[in-house]
C-alpha cells in the first residue's frame, strides 16, 4: 500500500513515510556540544547518509538514534510518537540494530554465535526451559538458528561459520558485525563507518551487501561513512554536519553542489 | 553389478538408469547438498520425481527434441537434475563453465543455437541478459535461486521450482509425451554436448553419446570396483568431462551418492564432513592442502613437529609398500600402525580423506613429492590420462601398478597406438561421435577406423606397458641446432617446486631455453614472513632480490636434473624472469581448466621474451589485464631479466 508520501525511486525501490525524526538535538558533553540544535528526518525504506568532517558529531548523533546517549534537549520520534528517554536495548527491542566504528565481537566466540547473539531479542524462554534445551527452547533454537543460518548464506560468510572470530581479517569481521545486526531482523539499521578501513574491493563487497540488504528486506539504513564516493553512490539522502551543527540536507546531488558543504569540506580562505 | 551388457538390460540411457535406480535402491540417498549448514538429502525416487517434474515443466515450455539446452552454474543437485530432465525430454544438455566470461558464454550460446538456458543465480542470469541481443535463438531462461530476481520482467525468465510446480500441475495431459520422448531415447542418442577448454582456437562442442557415457562408466567403475556405497563430492566444473563422467555417469550407473558443497569457500570443510570414498581432483588441489599441511607444521610445537617428522619418515620408507601388498618387516609395519594411530589417521581426517579407497589426479603431471606424500599415508592416489573426446578414459593405473611418472595402461576397451612422430593415439567405446557442426574438424582428429589423435606425444613402456606422456605433441619442437625441446618436461619439474605455481619456456627453433615463472603466492609468501622480508603485494614480492635468487637456485637444480636426461639436455634453462602477474583465464593466458595457453603468452609478453635473448639486465613492460567483471586495466612493471648456471653435456657425460 502506497500512501501518499510514498515513491518509487527509478531503480525500483519503495520509499515510504517518515519513520524517525530528529527534532531540534542537542547533545553536550558538560561544556562541549557535541550537537547543537540538530533536525533531520529517516523515511521508511531509504538510505540516508550521516556525513561530515573529523569531530562534527556523527557518531554521536547515531548513538542518540541508538539511545546510547541521551539529548539535553530535542525529541525523538519514532513510527509516528514521541520516544521517551530509553536504555540502548530498548531501543534494539524496538527493531533499530547498529553496527560499531571500531568492531566490537566477542573475539573468542565463532562467528554463528556471534550472530546468535544478535537473536536475542527473539529469545524469550526461560534459564530453566533453556539449561533442559525443552520445549520452547529447542522450538526457539531451531527457529533463531534457521534466521541466523539465512543472514549467513545472504553475506556469503559459510566458510567461516565455525571459525572463532579472533582469527578473521578485517574485512570479514566488518561484514561478521553487519550479520549480527542484520540477525536481529530490524526496522532501521544503524552503521557506523561500515567501510572503514577497507581496500576497494572489500568496500565494493560491502556496498554491495548494503544494496541488497536495503533492496531485498526493505530495511532502513541511516550509515556514517568518510568515503565521498561509496556515500554519494550508495544514498539516497545525505545529512552534512560540521562541529554539531547541521550544514547542509537533501539528495547527493543538492548536497554535493552545497557551498557551506564544500566550504566545510575544503576549508575557506581567511583574508 | 550387472553382469549382462547395459544394451541387453535396456539400460541404454541416463533417464532408463534413473529409473532403474529408483527401482532398485529407491530409499537410498542420490545427491545431499549442505543448505543453510545442513545437510539435506534426496533419495533415488525422489531424484525421480524431481527430474520427471522438471521435465514436464520442460514441455510446458515447449522444448522440442533436439533443441539444446545451456546449464550454467555451481554444482548443485538441482543442475545435475536439469542435464538429466533435458535427456528425458530427448534435448541436449549443454554445460557451460560458471566462471566463463559475457564474451565465451555468448559463442557457446550462438554456436549450439541454445533456445533455452537453466542458469544457477542472478549473475549467470546477468551474463546471459547482457549478450542476448546477439543470441536471436533464446528464448527462455530458468533460475535456480530467486534472490535479487524478484524485479527482473519475467517474460522471458521462471524459477526453477515454479517450472516444476507447473510441470506437476499438468502432469495429466502432458504425461503420455514426456514418455514417449524418453523412450525414443536409444544408445546412440546424444547424452551430452560438452566444450572443450581449447588450447588453441574457439571452443568445439564435442558431442558424446549414450553409449560413450554408459559403457565407459561401466568400464571404470568395473576397473577399480566401484559400487553403489561409494560417496562422492561434486565440486569441479559440471562443463568440465570429469565431472560429467563421475557425478552423472558413474554415479547413475552403480548408483552410489553425489555430494554438493555450500559454496565453493567451504568445500575442504564439506569434504571433511562427507569423507567420499571415491575422489578426483587435480594435481594443484592436492599440491594447496600439502602446502598447508606442511605451513601448519612449521607453526605447530616443538613436540609434534618431532611426531610428525618421525612417523611422516617412517611413513615414506614404507607406506606405499603396504599400500601395494608387498612384503614389509615385522616392526615397520609396527611402526607404521603405530604412525597411523598418531599421526596419518588424524591427518587424514583432518584433510578429509580417512574414507577415500580410490582417488584418481589428472590434467597435468604431479610432482613424485606430492604423489608420494599422499600414497604413504595409505591413501590409494592414483593417475588417470584422458580427454573429453575420450569420454575422459584413455589409461588409468590399476592398484599396486602406481608411479608417479605414467599414466597407467589402456582402460578396459581401450585401444592405444603410438604413430612415427610420437603422438598418442586411441579407439575406444567413449571416443566421441562428432564435433558439433565441425565436420572438419572431426575428420582431422578422427579418422575412418574411429582412431583419434590426442594431441600428446608419448611412448609405451617396454616391460610395464605402461603410458609415459613427453608434452604435447605440438608443443614438442627442434632446436635451432636439432636437439629435441620439450617444453612441458622441464616446466612440469620447475613446477614439483612448492614455490613455484606455473612455469612457460620458450625455446623452439632458438639456440637455448628461456622461461618465465610465476612463484606460488601462499607458499613464498609464508617464507618471506618467516625470513622477515617485507612486500606490499603479489607484483614487489615478484620482484624481491631474495625471491629472485631462491627461484634461480630451483632453476638451477631443474637444470642439472634436466642436463642428466641425453634426449632432452637441450631444453636447459640459460635465462628467466619472475613475472610480475598471475597468468589468469580472464586474461586469455590460461584456458578454464587452467593450462598456459604458450602462443598467447609468448605474443602477449614478446617484449619479455626479446628480452631474455637479447641479454637486458632488465625490461620495464605495461601489461593489460581484465578484472573479474570485465573491465580492463593495467599494470607496469620493471622485471630483472637472470642468468642462470646450465651444465655441459660433457660436464654431465664425465
Amino acid at each position: 500500500m502506497l500512501d501518499s508520501d510514498s515513491f518509487i525511486t527509478p531503480d525500483g525501490r519503495t520509499i515510504g513515510a517518515t519513520v524517525m525524526e530528529m527534532k531540534n538535538i542537542t547533545l553536550r558533553f558538560g561544556g562541549v556540544v557535541a550537537i547543537k540544535d540538530i533536525s533531520f528526518d529517516i523515511r521508511e525504506g531509504e538510505i540516508r547518509a550521516i556525513i561530515g568532517p573529523n569531530g562534527a558529531g556523527k557518531s554521536s548523533m547515531l548513538n542518540v538514534i541508538s539511545g546510547f546517549y541521551n539529548p539535553q534537549e530535542g525529541e525523538v520520534w519514532y513510527k509516528g510518537s514521541k520516544r521517551p528517554p530509553m536504555k540502548p536495548y530498548q531501543v534494539a527491542r524496538q527493531g533499530i540494530a547498529r553496527t560499531f566504528q571500531n568492531i566490537a565481537l566477542f573475539e573468542g566466540m565463532s562467528v554463528l554465535d556471534n550472530v546468535m547473539t544478535g537473536r536475542l531479542n527473539h529469545m524469550n524462554s526461560g534459564i530453566l526451559s533453556q539449561a533442559l534445551w525443552w520445549g520452547k527452547a529447542e522450538r526457539e533454537e531451531v527457529e533463531n538458528r534457521e534466521a541466523v543460518e539465512k543472514v549467513i548464506d545472504f553475506l556469503e560468510i559459510q566458510h567461516i561459520r565455525k571459525t572463532p572470530v579472533a582469527r578473521l581479517p578485517y574485512g570479514l569481521k566488518k561484514r561478521v558485525e553487519l550479520a549480527r545486526a542484520l540477525a536481529a531482523d530490524p526496522k532501521i539499521l544503524l552503521l557506523d563507518e561500515p567501510m572503514a578501513g577497507m581496500n576497494v574491493e572489500e568496500k565494493e563487497d560491502m556496498s554491495r551487501f548494503i544494496l541488497s540488504v536495503n533492496d531485498e528486506f526493505g530495511t532502513t539504513i541511516a550509515l556514517i561513512e568518510h568515503d565521498m564516493g561509496v556515500v554519494m553512490d550508495l544514498s539516497d539522502r545525505v545529512v552534512v554536519m560540521d562541529y554539531g551543527k547541521k550544514i547542509g540536507d537533501g539528495t547527493p546531488d543538492e548536497v554535493r553542489g552545497n557551498q557551506a558543504v564544500i566550504d566545510a569540506y575544503l576549508g575557506v580562505a581567511h583574508d | 553389478m550387472t553382469a549382462a551388457k547395459p544394451a541387453e538390460a535396456g539400460l541404454t540411457s541416463v533417464p532408463a538408469l534413473l529409473a532403474r535406480n529408483a527401482n532398485d535402491f529407491g530409499g537410498k540417498p542420490a545427491y545431499r547438498e549442505k543448505e543453510l549448514g545442513i545437510w539435506q538429502s534426496w533419495t533415488w525416487s525422489e531424484t525421480k520425481e524431481e527430474v520427471e517434474a522438471l521435465a514436464l515443466g520442460l514441455l510446458t515450455l515447449g522444448v522440442n527434441p533436439g533443441d539444446h539446452i545451456a546449464i550454467i552454474g555451481r554444482n548443485r543437485p538441482y543442475l545435475y537434475w536439469s542435464m538429466v530432465a533435458a535427456q528425458s525430454v530427448g534435448a541436449v544438455p549443454v554445460p557451460l563453465y560458471q566462471d566463463a566470461v559475457g564474451e565465451e558464454v555468448a559463442y557457446v550460446l550462438d554456436h549450439c543455437q541454445a533456445r533455452f538456458i537453466i542458469a544457477g543465480d542472478q549473475e549467470q542470469v546477468d551474463k546471459v541478459l547482457d549478450i542476448q541481443d546477439r543470441l536471436d535463438r533464446l528464448e527462455h531462461i530458468v533460475y535456480l535461486d530467486a534472490r535479487g530476481m524478484r524485479k527482473y520482467d519475467h517474460a522471458k525468465l521462471s524459477q526453477f521450482q515454479e517450472l516444476q510446480e507447473n510441470g506437476r500441475a499438468q502432469k495429466e495431459s502432458l504425461a503420455a509425451d514426456l514418455k514417449a520422448r524418453t523412450d525414443a531415447l536409444t544408445y546412440d542418442s546424444t547424452c551430452v554436448m560438452l566444450y572443450t577448454s581449447g588450447t588453441t582456437g574457439r571452443p568445439k562442442g564435442v558431442v558424446l553419446s549414450n553409449q560413450n557415457i554408459i559403457e565407459t562408466s561401466k568400464n571404470s567403475c568395473d576397473f577399480d570396483g566401484l559400487g553403489a556405497g561409494e560417496e562422492v563430492l561434486a565440486y569441479l566444473p559440471m562443463a568440465w568431462v570429469g565431472d560429467f563422467i563421475f557425478s552423472i555417469g558413474q554415479a547413475y550407473w552403480t548408483g552410489f551418492c553425489t555430494n554438493c558443497p555450500e559454496s565453493a569457500g567451504t568445500m575442504m570443510l564439506d569434504l571433511r564432513e562427507i569423507g567420499p570414498t571415491y575422489y578426483f581432483a587435480p594435481p594443484r588441489v592436492f599440491e594447496t592442502q600439502l602446502t598447508n599441511v606442511m605451513i601448519r607444521m612449521e607453526d605447530a610445537g616443538r613436540f609434534k613437529r618431532w611426531l610428525f617428522n618421525r612417523y611422516m619418515n617412517v611413513a615414506k620408507r614404507v607406506g606405499p609398500q603396504i599400500l601395494d601388498g608387498k612384503p614389509v618387516g615385522f616392526i615397520d609395519r609396527l611402526s607404521y600402525r603405530l604412525g597411523d594411530l598418531l599421526v596419518f589417521g588424524p591427518l587424514k581426517n583432518t584433510l578429509g580423506f580417512t574414507n577415500v579407497r580410490v582417488g584418481y589426479t589428472a590434467g597435468e603431471a604431479i610432482g613424485p613429492e606430492i604423489f608420494e606424500f599422499y600414497r604413504s599415508l595409505g591413501i590409494n592416489l592414483k593417475q588417470l590420462y584422458g580427454q573429453t573426446e575420450a569420454s575422459v578414459f584413455i589409461t588409468q593405473q590399476p592398484d599396486n601398478e602406481v608411479r608417479a611418472d605414467t599414466v597407467g595402461v589402456p582402460s578396459p576397451g581401450v585401444e592405444l597406438r603410438i604413430a612415427d612422430n610420437g603422438e598418442v593415439f586411441y579407439r575406444s567405446p567413449g571416443t566421441f561421435v562428432k564435433y558439433f557442426q565441425n565436420d572438419e574438424s572431426t575428420a582431422d582428429t578422427k579418422d575412418s577406423e574411429g582412431w583419434v589423435a590426442t594431441g600428446d606425444a608419448g611412448f609405451i613402456e617396454k616391460d610395464t606397458g605402461h603410458l609415459r606422456i613427453i608434452d604435447r605433441a605440438k608443443d614438442v619442437g627442434k632446436m635451432a641446432d636439432g636437439r629435441l625441446f620439450a617444453p612441458k618436461y622441464v616446466e612440469n619439474k620447475l613446477k614439483f617446486f612448492p614455490n613455484i605455481l606455473e612455469a612457460v619456456v620458450f625455446g623452439n627453433g632458438r639456440d637455448s631455453c628461456v622461461a618465465f615463472i610465476n612463484i606460488d603466492m601462499t607458499a613464498v609468501g609464508n617464507w618471506a614472513e618467516r625470513n622477515n622480508i617485507a612486500y606490499g603485494g603479489y607484483q614487489e614480492l615478484s620482484q624481491h632480490p631474495a625471491v629472485l635468487d631462491m627461484i634461480q637456485s630451483h632453476v638451477e637444480e631443474v637444470n642439472a636434473s634436466v642436463a642428466a636426461d641425453e634426449m632432452l639436455s637441450g631444453c636447459q634453462i640459460h635465462r628467466f624472469l619472475v613475472l610480475h602477474k598471475e597468468l589468469d583465464a580472464d586474461d586469455g593466458e590460461m584456458t578454464r581448466t587452467r593450462k598456459v595457453r604458450r602462443r598467447i603468452v609468448e605474443e602477449k609478453f614478446s617484449d619479455l621474451v626479446t628480452g631474455l635473448y637479447d641479454g637486458s639486465p632488465s625490461v620495464s613492460t605495461v601489461t593489460e589485464v581484465t578484472y573479474e567483471d570485465g573491465r580492463k586495466g593495467s599494470i607496469s612493471a620493471t622485471l630483472d631479466l637472470r642468468d642462470a648456471a646450465v651444465v655441459s653435456q660433457k660436464m654431465a657425460a664425465e
